[in-house]
């Protein structure tokens, strides 16, 4: 075959060049993309950790019978209601369980009480630190909520579909403030 | 666990970074863990044995200061080398927006990664236009800690992003268990209400206009006035001649310069003092030598920066003036001297206040940062569908069973009431 040198070449190989560099360039973008993915998959999966945690940790004080029945019963729904919500109702659910914890602390007599038994005391420190887990992988999922948006915002990624079927996930909103007691 | 943290600032120059990532090394190790510590460093200055030196760090002029970073082929060499040999379960890189060891760090690992960002220097117009270029490998963090609610801020409003706030730790019983020094402390009788005297303490590098001194050099005069025997004790390194000019010959005696002083006459004197002033004028993100002097038990009198209120609260753990202002600050001393109660009231508000600094507590949560983010990125590494499957069938099965307890329950109810 003879290569035939026309005025044209000149144009026809910039473009190519052009688009090999475009495609370059949206191959990347799709890769930090998926790596975005990756690592939001990773967050919801250690948030998901941490509530299940903290509704274990307030289910296992409720049965540890250092608490007074009615704060018990209380407890022991919120965390079995937070455990077997659906996607949709999980949001309220765990704000429930929060705010429950909350009214059940409300009163510093509570916890002196609880902490006059070793159990007590480990129980109390397991929750705790159960709580400010939730709050910090909380934080870390939201991150990474926006910063995958933040990208499949940009034009290359919607014309050239490069999420693909990933779903858009949504942020987690509760509310996760500690009681003042166990916040500290 | 196996713990990788790079210092992106040079090992043997004192800085708060520095100190907050050798601090954080000792505490991991007494807990028992493997740490291995990237800094810039010589191959003859002395380290500690966790340390791995990086090679000498060259001044580079960046984003208004004098920064000295490594860079280069040679260093990203030995970056990945480090990464490699050290086979970390998780990264913690400190400071990775500027330009330095750890943006190298973050290029070339992948696993889980934490950062810690400690400045609260906004962007500036040229640092845009190396931003996008960063973001890719800032994109790679799974978890971002802010030293203070102040570098939080900056962070969401010049980079993008929120981060968990994790406060700077302090040691604080090194601080509570130190022994005062009688040259340092007010004579018995002579702090009362009645009394002449009390002694005020300031740290840091005096001749750098941003630490303020002068604001409480020009307040000195007044306060002596008002109390002749108060003293003024002065650590840190500068110029005293220059410093001494500004004030008039009659209280110049009452000024004690102790030059650069090491860490245990630090603490001796934070426990000496009555008063420990700090009449910075900005540029603080935290304020560690606050919290510092709060775990001395040395009443603080301090200006009102956004970094300085979150830790006084606002007022209740310590007392502010406003920034600048010397007449506010010598009526503020000369109130306090004069009040021993308050300021044991002082004393004892921050001493609840240090309580979420100390190393125990701060280091407790970056494990739990560590655990969060190396238990889910492993399991995600190994088999991302099949966890999240998991978890959903396990609710579903929860879900289930209580559907037939619930069942269960209303058939016995219902038995009970025949």
């Amino acid at each position: 075959m003879k290569l035939v040198l026309t005025q044209y070449t000149e144009i026809v190989v910039l473009v190519a060049v052009l688009i090999l560099l475009f495609g370059l360039y949206l191959s990347w973008t799709a890769t930090r993309l998926d790596r975005l993915h990756v690592r939001l998959d990773a967050a919801w999966l250690a948030l998901d950790a941490q509530l299940v945690r903290r509704s274990a940790a307030t289910q296992e004080l409720a049965r540890s019978g250092l608490l007074d029945v009615a704060s018990a019963v209380i407890l022991a729904t919120a965390a079995r209601s937070s455990q077997i919500a659906t996607e949709d109702e999980r949001e309220p659910a765990e704000s429930a369980l929060t705010r429950d914890l909350r009214a059940a602390f409300d009163d510093p007599q509570q916890l002196a009480l609880l902490r006059q038994t070793p159990e007590g005391t480990d129980l109390v420190q397991e929750l705790g630190a159960a709580m400010r887990r939730v709050q910090l992988a909380r934080r870390f999922h939201n991150e990474s909520v926006r910063a995958v948006r933040e990208l499949r915002g940009h034009r290359r990624v919607r014309y050239f579909r490069l999420a693909g079927r990933a779903p858009d996930k949504p942020t987690f909103e509760i509310d996760d403030e500690p009681p003042v007691a166990i916040g500290r | 666990m196996k713990i990788g943290i790079v210092c992106p600032y040079a090992w043997d120059v004192p800085g708060g970074v520095q100190f907050h990532v050798r601090d954080l090394a000792a505490h991991l190790i007494g807990l028992g863990h493997e740490v291995s510590v990237l800094a810039p460093a010589d191959e003859d200055t002395p380290v500690p044995p966790y340390v791995v030196a990086a090679g000498r760090a060259v001044p580079v002029p960046y984003n208004g200061s004098v920064a000295r970073l490594n860079f280069g082929f040679l260093s990203n060499a030995r970056v990945r080398r480090w990464l490699h040999d050290g086979n970390f379960d998780v990264l913690h890189l400190h400071e990775p927006i500027t330009p330095s060891l750890s943006i190298l760090a973050c290029w070339s690992a992948s696993g889980p990664i934490v950062a810690t960002f400690h400045s609260a220097n906004p962007r500036s117009r040229a640092m845009s236009a190396a931003y996008p270029m960063m973001q890719s490998a800032l994109e790679k963090i799974n978890a971002r800690i802010a030293v203070s609610e102040y570098a939080r801020r900056t962070l969401v409003e010049h980079y993008g992003g929120d981060a968990v706030v994790i406060p700077n730790g302090v040691d604080v019983s090194y601080f509570a268990d130190a022994q005062p020094d009688p040259d340092w402390t007010t004579p018995e009788g002579d702090g009362g209400p009645d009394g002449k005297g009390g002694t005020i303490g300031f740290m840091g590098r005096f001749e750098e206009p941003r630490k303020g001194l002068s604001v409480l050099l020009e307040a000195f005069p007044a306060i002596v006035a008002a109390r002749p025997a108060t003293r003024l004790l002065v650590a840190g390194r500068g110029d005293t001649d220059e410093a001494l000019k500004a004030l008039p010959e009659e209280v110049r005696g009452n000024v004690t310069f102790l030059g650069m002083v090491s860490d245990e006459a630090r603490a001796r004197l934070l426990r000496s003092v009555d008063i420990y002033c700090a009449p910075n004028t900005g540029g603080e993100s935290f304020g560690i030598i606050l919290v510092e002097a709060m775990s001395a038990g040395a009443p603080v009198l301090a200006t009102d920066l956004d970094a300085f209120s979150l830790v006084l609260e606002g007022g209740e753990a310590g007392m502010m003036f406003p920034n600048g202002d010397a007449a506010a600050l010598a009526e503020a001393a000369i109130g306090l001297l004069r009040d021993p109660a308050r300021r044991d009231a002082l004393r004892e508000a921050a001493t609840e206040a240090v309580r979420r600094y100390d190393w125990s507590v701060v280091a407790a949560d970056i494990l739990s940062v560590y655990e969060m983010v190396t238990e889910s990125t492993a399991r995600v590494n190994a088999a991302q569908v099949t966890a999240a499957q998991l978890s959903a069938e396990a609710r579903a099965e929860a879900r289930a069973e209580s559907r037939a307890e619930s069942r269960s329950e209303s058939r016995t109810d219902w038995r009970g009431q025949r």
